[in-house]
C-alpha cells in the first residue's frame, strides 16, 4: 500500500515538473509578443508601459466587435491636450468602448512630467508610451496616409477601421465618427 | 511525508497558475495585423495639398527676424534651398535647431542655404510671436533667415503639416526631397540615416535623392 502511494506521488511529481517546464517555455514565447503582459491589471496613473512599435502594433487590432479608440498624442501638442477629455468622457459614458491613449512623450519624463500632467488633467484612461525614434519606419505601417502630425486617432473593431488626422471637437463629434465608421450610420 | 505533499501541491498550483496566465495571454491577441479591414480615411495627405516631388515651388516674400523682407531669389548663386518649416516651442523643432545650424554652416558655402519659416507665428501667442522668434534666433545665433509666415499662405502652398518639415529645392526651385532631417529626432549622434544631407549629396552628383519622401512625428502646423 505504502509502496503504491509512493509510486503514485513520484509520477505526479514528475508530471507536474514537466508541466512546469512547459509552462515556462510557453511564457517565454508569448511574453515578447503580447505587450499587455507588461501592464498588469487596470491601468491607473501608476503604470505607463513603454513600447516600441512592434510591441504597440497588436494593440492597434482586435478580434472583438467592441469599439476601440487609439489616440496618438503628447504633452507638447496643444490641440491633443484639448481633446483628451473628449476621449475620456466618451469612453466613460460607454463601457463598450476600449480606449488607449498612446503618448509620444519621452520616457524620462514619465515620472516627473507625464504622471503629474495626467493627474492634474484628471485623465485616468489607459496610457501607454511609444518610444521608437525612427518614425519614418512605422508611420506608414499604421496608416500610409498619416503625415506624422498629431493628434491622430484610429477608431476600429474587428471589421471596420477609420483613421483621423484631426482633432475631435466634442463627444458628439466623436460619436458621429464612431457611428460612421463602425455602424455605417 | 507531509512535507512532500505540500511541495507537490505547491508545484501543481504553480503550474496551474502559469498555464492560466498563458491562456489569457493567448486570448488577448488580436488577428494578424493588416487583416481584411475596410479602412476609412477622413483627410488624406493628397487632400492636405502641397507640392509633390518634381513640382516647382513658389518663391515668397516674408519678413525675416531682422525686420527685412526675404525671398528665395535674394540668395545669389544658389544651387538649391533647404526650406524648413519650424517654430519656437515645438520640442521636435527645438531638438533639430543645432542640426539645422550645422547643416547651414556646412552647405550654405556650397550653395544650399537653410531657409527657416515659422508657419505657427501668431501675435496672439507670446511664445510664437514675431518678437519671440527674434529672441530665439538671437539666443541660438541662427546663421540662417527665420521668416514669419504671417498670412499663413506659404505653408499650405508647400504642404507643411508638421514642424520641422523640410522641402529641399534645386536651383530651379523644383522640389527634390520632402520630409524629415534624419531618422532620430531625439539624438543627433544616434541618427543612422541623414536624409537631408544624403539628398543634397545626391543633387550635387546630379542624381535624384533616394528616398525623396520621409515622414516623422512632429508638432501640428497652425494649431498652437
Amino acid at each position: 500500500m505504502h509502496l503504491i502511494l509512493n509510486l503514485l506521488i513520484r509520477i505526479i511529481v514528475q508530471k507536474s515538473f514537466l508541466l512546469l517546464i512547459l509552462s515556462f517555455l510557453f511564457l517565454a514565447f508569448t511574453k515578447d509578443k503580447d505587450p499587455e503582459l507588461y501592464s498588469p491589471g487596470p491601468v491607473g496613473i501608476g503604470d505607463i508601459p513603454i513600447y516600441d512599435f512592434d510591441a504597440l502594433e497588436p494593440l492597434l487590432y482586435t478580434d472583438s466587435d467592441k469599439v476601440h479608440i487609439v489616440n496618438f498624442w503628447a504633452m507638447w501638442c496643444a490641440p491633443c491636450i484639448k481633446e483628451l477629455p473628449v476621449f475620456q468622457e466618451y469612453a466613460k459614458n460607454d463601457p463598450n468602448v476600449e480606449l488607449i491613449l498612446v503618448s509620444l512623450d519621452f520616457p524620462e519624463d514619465i515620472e516627473t512630467k507625464l504622471k503629474p500632467f495626467l493627474e492634474k488633467k484628471g485623465i485616468s484612461s489607459k496610457v501607454v508610451l511609444l518610444d521608437d525614434p525612427d518614425a519614418n519606419s512605422w508611420i506608414d505601417k499604421i496608416d500610409p496616409n498619416w503625415s506624422g502630425a498629431i493628434p491622430f486617432s484610429i477608431i476600429f473593431n474587428n471589421k471596420k477601421r477609420g483613421y483621423y488626422e484631426r482633432t475631435f471637437e466634442n463627444t458628439q463629434d466623436l460619436k458621429n465618427e464612431v457611428n460612421n465608421v463602425i455602424h455605417n450610420k | 511525508m507531509k512535507k512532500r505533499n505540500v511541495i507537490i501541491i505547491a508545484i501543481l498550483f504553480l503550474s496551474g497558475f502559469l498555464i492560466t496566465l498563458n491562456v489569457s495571454a493567448q486570448d488577448r491577441k488580436g488577428p494578424p495585423p493588416r487583416g481584411g479591414h475596410s479602412p476609412v480615411q477622413t483627410k488624406t495627405l493628397e487632400e492636405a495639398g502641397g507640392y509633390k516631388i518634381g513640382e516647382v515651388a513658389t518663391d515668397f516674400k516674408l519678413k525675416n527676424v531682422d525686420g527685412s523682407m526675404f525671398s528665395l531669389s535674394d540668395i545669389k548663386d544658389a544651387k538649391g534651398y533647404i526650406v524648413v518649416f519650424t517654430c519656437n516651442e515645438c520640442p521636435f523643432a527645438k531638438m533639430y535647431e543645432d542640426r539645422l545650424i550645422a547643416l547651414h554652416n556646412e552647405y550654405a558655402p556650397q550653395g544650399y542655404s537653410v531657409v527657416a519659416i515659422n508657419p505657427n507665428v501668431s501675435q496672439n501667442n507670446e511664445r510664437e510671436s514675431f518678437e519671440a522668434m527674434g529672441k530665439r534666433a538671437k539666443e541660438k545665433g541662427f546663421p540662417y533667415v527665420y521668416l514669419a509666415d504671417d498670412e499663413h499662405e506659404v505653408s499650405p502652398k508647400y504642404g507643411a503639416v508638421r514642424t520641422p518639415h523640410v522641402f529641399l529645392l534645386d536651383k530651379e526651385r523644383k522640389v527634390q526631397y520632402i520630409g524629415t532631417i534624419d531618422d532620430n529626432a531625439r539624438s543627433a549622434k544616434d541618427a543612422k540615416v541623414k536624409y537631408v544631407e544624403n539628398a543634397i549629396r545626391a543633387m550635387q552628383n546630379g542624381k535624384a535623392p533616394e528616398p525623396n519622401f520621409t515622414k516623422a512625428i512632429g508638432c501640428p502646423v497652425k494649431a498652437i
